[in-house]
């Protein structure tokens, strides 16, 4: 789908949306942006996918279709294979007490839609970047994306 | 008793010549013989020294005045040899010297012999008063004789020995005749001195038995005296102790222990308010005056009203005490009590009786009935001034009027007679009379009451008549009244009803408005999230293609794809304020407080908008203070104010430059952020509408600017929440300062 090159060393993120141009949006620029994208449609998915293929990061959307995005970042952070992974939440529900409930749900961070993809990227630079003793240790692309 | 005497002589002369005759002392009637070693003073003869004793053994069996000085005389005749001698003793009290004992005279010769004291002629007397021992030798003329005192020895010579006790007193308390011309010696010196201290012994004994039958005799008589007292007498000493206290005080104040115990309780309790009515300082408050005492009977219990007089008593002997007299004066207060009250009652009958009087004759008076008292025959007795304006002929009257005055008296008449006839106590008729100045018809009420006598004799009849015009003409107004009033009320009720109604419509139509409102917010909100989803992948594609994601553009495709971007962010901007409000109004924008610094705000508001600082060419001046403390609000909002305001300065000026400014009031705890442009400024009529919803001042479908017309209502209505307020100060044509005002510790 992307005409860049596989880099060995890009980070991989579990890009979660349930609709389907803004995840094919957000795609095209991250992989244009250097990274390597796995997508979700819903929350049961995106913790199939976050077990299968140990991204770098997670962008969750919140609102989603079989399993939100609050149920699916708490299992993500109860279970010992997925916890340290970072979530960002992604939301068009601007409201106030949405950010608390998701850092509750154990978000790391939060962003709020619609937000330009170069804005998306800046945000998970930042995350990526910041020194964690948690973070797992970055890995190599062996896995191919899976859509 | 000199009769006795003479006898004794006679039996003990013999007995004397036995005893010389045995060389010893002789037995002597009455005498126990005890030998005693006694000093007499007289040598070592033995036989003086006994019947020395003798005598002084007689002494001490006898107690008797007459018995012991018969005996001494007796010892005198027989032992020294004065066979004739006279004892006279001086009584208390008395100013004569009586003859208490005599030897070898006959009765009748001393029997009514005395010596008086006052005679101070009389040598006696001076040897008595003077305790000095006297001889009379036998007279041997006329005024030999005439010096000489009389006594029973008539001419015979004699000695006076006054009786006397030295150490004592020094006063005689009798006095010794003894006849005979032979001098007296040691031995009857001695005698006298034994002789005198005996009737000394016998005389005190004497007085002082006699003093205490007295005294027992005067005190039976005193306690004799006051227990015949019906008012309780007492004596208490200083402490309230009873000490003496007559019958009447004893069963008022002491129960024994078989007594009941009522009986006892009511003791103790008069024993109680005795002593606090006699306290020390009672008494001192009050002094000796009379007071009054309420105590209990024991015997029934019932109140005793008691006047009590307390009198201190001082004695040096037993110490100050209380005489305390208790008068009964219960009946006298209940008696006077009683005749207080009865005349108390007797004055207010007789006030009421007079008030009555008066109250009748004022009740009469003004009434404006007429009144008429008839007697038992028919006959007027008495009738009121409106009475007799109906009944009597005026002066002067018209031959009419008197015709209407006599018809209205027969109307009355008959009414009368009517009711003297019946047996009713009370009748109530009507009688048709006339007005006698108008001769108008007048239909009275008649109220006719018979007053009866103690014994039933029908007295008088008292009729009182009542104008009944007025009456039957307010029951006429009465009963048109009412009927507009029930015309009234059936409107009233009808019109309430409507409004009711109405109310309730009203009251529906409001919860309807409420749920639309509600609905139209909530639809608000989800329409805007639903135009966002697209609206972000319509952008976001725009700037990846705009950053050449697809590869570079051609210069025209890149203005175009421009422009989408420009256009889509706009339509963006409108869908987010229209979701602030719905928000706001939908009451989904809760406060959330922080403590943040406002230079680092203003830094990131400045930086948000460099990209249309930098195309509009304005000068942007930023005056806030680096030290200003930070404040606790909602930064989010305080920031999206800020933002709003300084774009809409950028937006309406072109020329010159805007300001921001912060200033905080410590005084009254607040801060204000200000923003001042050089723009197109608001006219003062249209300054207060630019915070109006869909406001924006132009317009027309060809407006000049851009925007919603919402941003300015948002501001107004976040700062409301954050308890704060903007206000704008503007000139048309100069520019416009939007001032924001917050509280510098915000609260939820």
């Amino acid at each position: 789908m992307s005409a860049t090159p596989e880099k060995p060393d890009r980070p991989r993120v579990l890009l979660v949306d349930d609709y389907p141009d803004a995840r094919e949006m957000y795609t095209e620029y991250l992989e244009f942006s250097g990274y390597e994208v796995i997508g979700a449609g819903n929350g049961l998915e995106a913790l199939q996918r976050a077990v299968d293929a140990s991204p770098d990061i997670i962008l969750m959307d919140l609102s989603l279709p079989v399993m939100d995005g609050w149920e699916a970042t708490r299992r993500l952070k109860a279970d010992q294979r997925t916890a340290s992974i970072p979530v960002v939440a992604l939301t068009g529900h601007a409201l106030a007490g949405i950010s608390e409930g998701a850092k509750k749900a154990g978000c790391d961070a939060f962003v709020t839609k619609p937000c330009l993809p170069e804005d998306l990227v800046r945000e998970i630079k930042r995350i990526l970047d910041a020194p964690s003793t948690t973070r797992k240790p970055r890995r190599s692309g062996k896995y191919a994306k899976s859509s | 008793m000199p009769a006795r005497a003479a006898a004794l002589v006679a039996v003990a002369a013999p007995r004397r010549a036995a005893a010389k005759r045995n060389g010893s002392a002789a037995p002597y009637t009455g005498i126990p013989r005890v030998r005693v070693a006694v000093d007499t003073g007289a040598g070592d003869d033995a036989e003086m020294l006994a019947v020395r004793v003798r005598l002084l053994e007689g002494f001490v069996a006898r107690a008797e005045l007459s018995d012991c000085t018969q005996l001494a005389l007796q010892w005198l005749a027989e032992v020294l040899g004065f066979t004739r001698s006279i004892c006279l003793v001086r009584p208390e009290a008395e100013q004569s010297l009586f003859v208490v004992g005599s030897w070898g005279m006959t009765t009748s010769t001393v029997a009514s012999y005395t010596v008086s004291l006052e005679d101070w002629n009389n040598p006696l007397v001076t040897a008595f008063n003077h305790r000095k021992e006297l001889f009379f030798p036998a007279p041997h003329s006329a005024a030999d004789r005439k010096r000489r005192p009389s006594t029973p020895f008539e001419d015979a010579a004699f000695h006076a020995v006054p009786l006397g006790v030295s150490g004592f007193s020094e006063d005689s308390f009798g006095i010794l005749l003894v006849a005979g011309s032979e001098a007296i010696g040691a031995d009857f010196h001695w005698f006298v001195s034994v002789f005198s201290q005996r009737i000394d012994q016998i005389l005190r004994q004497q007085a002082l038995t006699e003093g205490d039958r007295k005294q027992g005799r005067e005190r039976s008589l005193l306690y004799s005296i006051i227990n015949a007292v019906t008012d309780p007498i007492l004596l208490t000493d200083t402490e309230g102790r009873l000490l003496i206290a007559n019958a009447r005080a004893l069963t008022l104040f002491t129960a024994s222990e078989e007594e009941s115990e009522g009986r006892r309780g009511a003791v103790r309790m008069n024993n109680m308010l005795l002593s606090s009515a006699l306290s020390s300082k009672a008494i001192e408050e009050t002094g000796a005056t009379r007071r009054e005492l309420l105590l209990v009977n024991p015997v029934d219990g019932s109140d005793l009203v008691f006047e009590l007089l307390s009198t201190v008593t001082e004695d040096p002997r037993q110490g100050s005490g209380v005489v305390s007299i208790l008068r009964n004066v219960t009946d006298l207060r209940r008696a006077s009590e009683e005749i207080e009250e009865n005349y108390r009652k007797m004055r207010i009958a007789e006030v009421q009786a007079r008030a009555e009087s008066d109250r009748l004759n004022l009740i009469i008076d003004s009434v404006a009935d007429p009144i008429v008292v008839t007697d038992a025959a028919g006959a007027t007795s008495l009738m009121n001034e409106p009475a007799e304006r109906l009944f009597t002929i005026p002066q002067r009257a018209s031959e009419i009027e008197q015709r209407w005055v006599q018809a209205n008296d027969a109307h009355f008449s008959s009414f009368i007679a009517g009711m003297l006839v019946s047996a009713d106590q009370r009748r109530v008729g009507e009688i048709g009379l006339v007005d006698p100045k108008t001769g108008e018809a007048m239909p009275v009420e008649a109220i006719a009451g018979k007053i009866l006598s103690e014994h039933g004799e029908l007295t008088a009849v008292v009729t009182i008549l009542h104008d009944r015009r007025e009456a039957i003409e307010k029951a006429l107004l009465y009963e048109q009244l009412k009927q507009a009033s029930d015309e009234l009320e059936r409107k009233i009720q009808a019109a309430t009803a409507d409004i009711a109604q109405q109310n309730e419509l009203l009251r529906r139509q409001a919860i309807e408005l409420e749920q639309a409102s509600a609905l139209k917010s909530q639809f608000l909100a989800n329409m805007s999230h639903e135009f966002r989803t697209p609206l972000n992948a319509m952008l976001g594609y725009t700037s990846m293609l705009l950053q050449g994601v697809a590869g570079d553009l051609e210069p025209p495709v890149k203005r175009q794809l421009g422009r989408i971007e420009s256009n889509g962010r706009h339509l963006l901007t409108i869908i987010n304020e229209i979701l602030d409000i719905s928000r706001i109004e939908a009451g989904r924008m809760p406060l959330q407080l922080s403590t943040f610094r406002i230079p680092e705000l203003v830094g990131e508001v400045k930086a948000e908008l460099e990209p249309i600082i930098m195309r509009s060419k304005l000068t942007i001046t930023v005056d806030v203070p680096r030290d200003l403390k930070p404040i606790t609000s909602d930064r989010q909002k305080v920031k999206q104010i800020l933002l709003n305001l300084l774009s809409n300065a950028l937006k309406f000026t072109h020329h010159g430059g805007v300001t921001i400014a912060a200033r905080q009031h410590a005084k009254e705890r607040t801060m204000t952020l200000s923003v001042t442009d050089t723009g197109i400024g608001i006219a003062p009529a249209d300054q207060d509408r630019v915070f109006e919803d869909f406001r924006q001042l132009d317009n027309s479908p060809t407006r000049a600017y851009g925007g919603t017309g919402l941003g300015l209502s948002i501001c107004r209505r976040l700062a409301q929440m954050l308890d704060g307020e903007i206000t704008v100060q503007s000139q048309v044509g100069k520019g416009s300062t939007f001032m924001l005002a917050l509280p510098v510790k915000g609260r939820k």
